[in-house]
């Protein structure tokens, strides 16, 4: 009984530990989940101390990880004085996002509106990939000729560093907002060609042989047979995708200006305002995270296995 | 008893319905990265409508290609195949084929793969009801109204098997291709689905060509068994006619003198005349 009691009394205390770290100043960051697996009542002391001793096992090792990060930065810290400690980030981030979503005109925004901004433009430069890679990989899966004649345009295209194409898009549009988009959009298109292609092309004789026998139509054999074949590998480029337009997004702001998170850390450095820039550093993190995770959930939902 | 085993297919000209499917001086040659690869040559026999007829040979014959070009997913690299007086030009769900591995698509259910075939055969002179109606009969000829809702990977390999089956009968073809049916299913199970096979087949009354390599299965299953010479270039070596009275009973044929006369002769060809070398 007694063990049980201190291993209750260890959780609050690290709970208490937790709260002071920066990264949950996010509301919806996972390490607030913690909260509700710590069990309360001990009225089955053995399923208790099993289920407490898993919990220890599954918390232990992200929490080292976590004071790991916090020791190191706290001693860099001290060695660079102009570089803000953990303490010293913490009570600014709790500022800053008391009022998340504040205007004070186009070049003051709350933090909230910074990140909504970053994800529309990312939303719409990777919708528009996904529009145009998916379709574009099935075909090229499903023709040798299409796939052989794409093979150098995509050789030569894909390793171009994404903010190459920033100022092809400034030419063409005129504008900041569609050129950040257009940067998206191109950077985030190869990994879905590439993978939708490779799993159209991956697709077993056997099935094909169905489709020959059942003499099924171009649109059955996409609708019945590629495209849930190829759904998990086109889900790994999204996700991919989705990876490679969240870590633009930021080069791209910092060079076209406006509102949102990359614009925020050029604008918070001019201010040399370096509280912000870690807490911004901390968010994209965070962001980029759980758009990882939802892509994930949502291709687990779609497997047929 | 009769057993006359026919050197090749005589050439004289037969009835349609003699020469159901024919195989005219079929050669077929792979051209592979490594050069090219003489799989068939001269192979040359007719299939008379409402016949069972077993391809059987060591693995490596081209049996399998027989029914690839039969089925049209092949084209013979020369000679004529043809299929109820015209000539194959390509796949078709005339002629349906029952794949080895059942080939069932994994994301739909076993009604939906059903389906798909009865759907792309009757979907344009036939309503959604007569459709489904349609399905259900032929999962409950193979037994497996219970399972229908069910996904592949939820069901035995036999069960498979049998969809397999139910989706190609579903078709209502000319002539039902089966491709080593029953080659990974446990000896039990393959006894079992082999008595549904002939009772289907009976009830039914299509044409069938079925590849193998179990001596039992032709010979139980069979009208006439085409035996096939080793490769490469292989061609039909002899063709065994099975003049055993229908309907066969497994338990009554272990005993029978004729059954064993016939298993002993494909026996005797494959490895006494066209034995294999260990490979």
């Amino acid at each position: 009984m007694t063990t049980i009691l201190l291993n209750q009394e260890s959780v609050a205390t690290l709970m208490q530990a937790d709260d002071t770290k920066p990264e949950s100043v996010v509301p919806t960051s996972p390490k607030t989940e913690i909260k509700s697996p710590v069990p309360t009542t001990p009225k089955k002391p053995g399923l208790l101390a099993v289920k407490s001793r898993e919990f220890f096992q599954w918390i232990i090792p992200p929490m080292f990880g976590i004071g790991l990060l916090l020791v190191v930065w706290t001693v860099i810290a001290h060695q660079s004085p102009n570089l803000p400690g953990p303490v010293s980030t913490w009570h600014s981030a709790v500022q800053l996002f008391s009022h998340p979503f504040y205007d004070n005109g186009p070049n003051d925004k709350g933090i909230g509106w910074n990140i909504v901004a970053s994800l529309e433009r990312v939303g719409l430069g990777f919708g528009l990939a996904a529009l145009v890679g998916i379709p574009m990989g099935f075909i090229l899966g499903r023709f040798e000729f299409m796939s052989r004649m794409a093979a150098p345009i995509i050789g030569l295209l894909r390793p171009v560093s994404p903010l190459a194409w920033l100022p092809i898009g400034l030419l063409v549009f005129k504008m900041a907002n569609p050129a950040a988009i257009w940067v998206i959009f191109i950077s985030a298109i190869w990994p879905m060609i590439i993978n939708t292609a490779v799993g159209v092309s991956k697709v077993p004789q056997d099935y094909m042989n169905v489709a020959k026998v059942l003499n099924l139509s171009e649109w059955k054999i996409v609708t019945k047979i590629l495209f849930p074949f190829v759904l998990p590998y086109m889900m790994t480029g999204v996700r991919l995708s989705i990876g490679v337009a969240w870590l633009v997004i930021v080069a791209a702001e910092m060079l076209t200006g406006g509102v949102g998170i990359g614009f925020w850390v050029w604008d918070e450095w001019n201010n040399l305002n370096v509280e912000h820039i870690i807490i911004a550093i901390f968010v994209v993190g965070i962001v980029g995270f759980m758009l990882e995770f939802l892509l994930l959930s949502i291709a687990k939902r779609f497997s047929y296995e | 008893m009769t057993q006359d085993t026919i050197q090749n297919a005589t050439t004289t000209v037969k009835p349609v319905a003699e020469r159901y499917v024919q195989l005219e001086n079929v050669n077929m040659t792979f051209v592979t990265k490594k050069g090219t690869f003489e799989a068939l040559r001269n192979v040359d026999f007719s299939i008379q409508e409402g016949e069972f007829i077993s391809i059987i040979g060591h693995s490596g014959c081209g049996k399998s290609t027989v029914l690839n070009l039969i089925a049209g997913l092949l084209n013979p690299t020369d000679g004529n195949i043809f299929c109820a007086g015209r000539e194959v030009a390509g796949p078709g769900p005339e002629r349906a084929v029952v794949f080895q591995n059942h080939s069932l698509l994994p994301w739909l259910s076993c009604f939906e793969n059903v389906y798909l075939a009865v759907e792309r055969v009757f979907g344009a002179t036939e309503k959604k009801e007569a459709l489904t109606a349609r399905t259900k009969a032929v999962l409950e000829l193979v037994g497996l109204t219970h399972a229908m809702d069910k996904r592949p990977n939820e069901i035995s390999g036999g069960m498979k098997q049998r969809v397999g089956i139910a989706r190609a009968l579903a078709m209502e073809p000319k002539v039902l291709l089966l491709d080593e049916p029953f080659g990974a299913l446990d000896a039990l199970t393959r006894a079992h689905l082999q008595d549904e096979l002939m009772g289907i087949m009976a009830k039914s009354g299509c044409t069938a060509v079925m590849v193998t390599h179990d001596v039992d299965e032709a010979v139980l299953l069979s009208d006439r068994i085409v035996m096939m010479t080793n490769g490469p270039a292989a061609t039909v070596g002899e063709i065994l006619s099975v003049d055993l009275a229908r309907p066969r009973k497994r338990l009554e044929l272990a005993e029978d003198r004729d059954y064993n006369h016939l298993r002993s002769e494909v026996l005797k060809f494959l490895y006494e005349r066209h034995a294999k070398k260990a490979a």
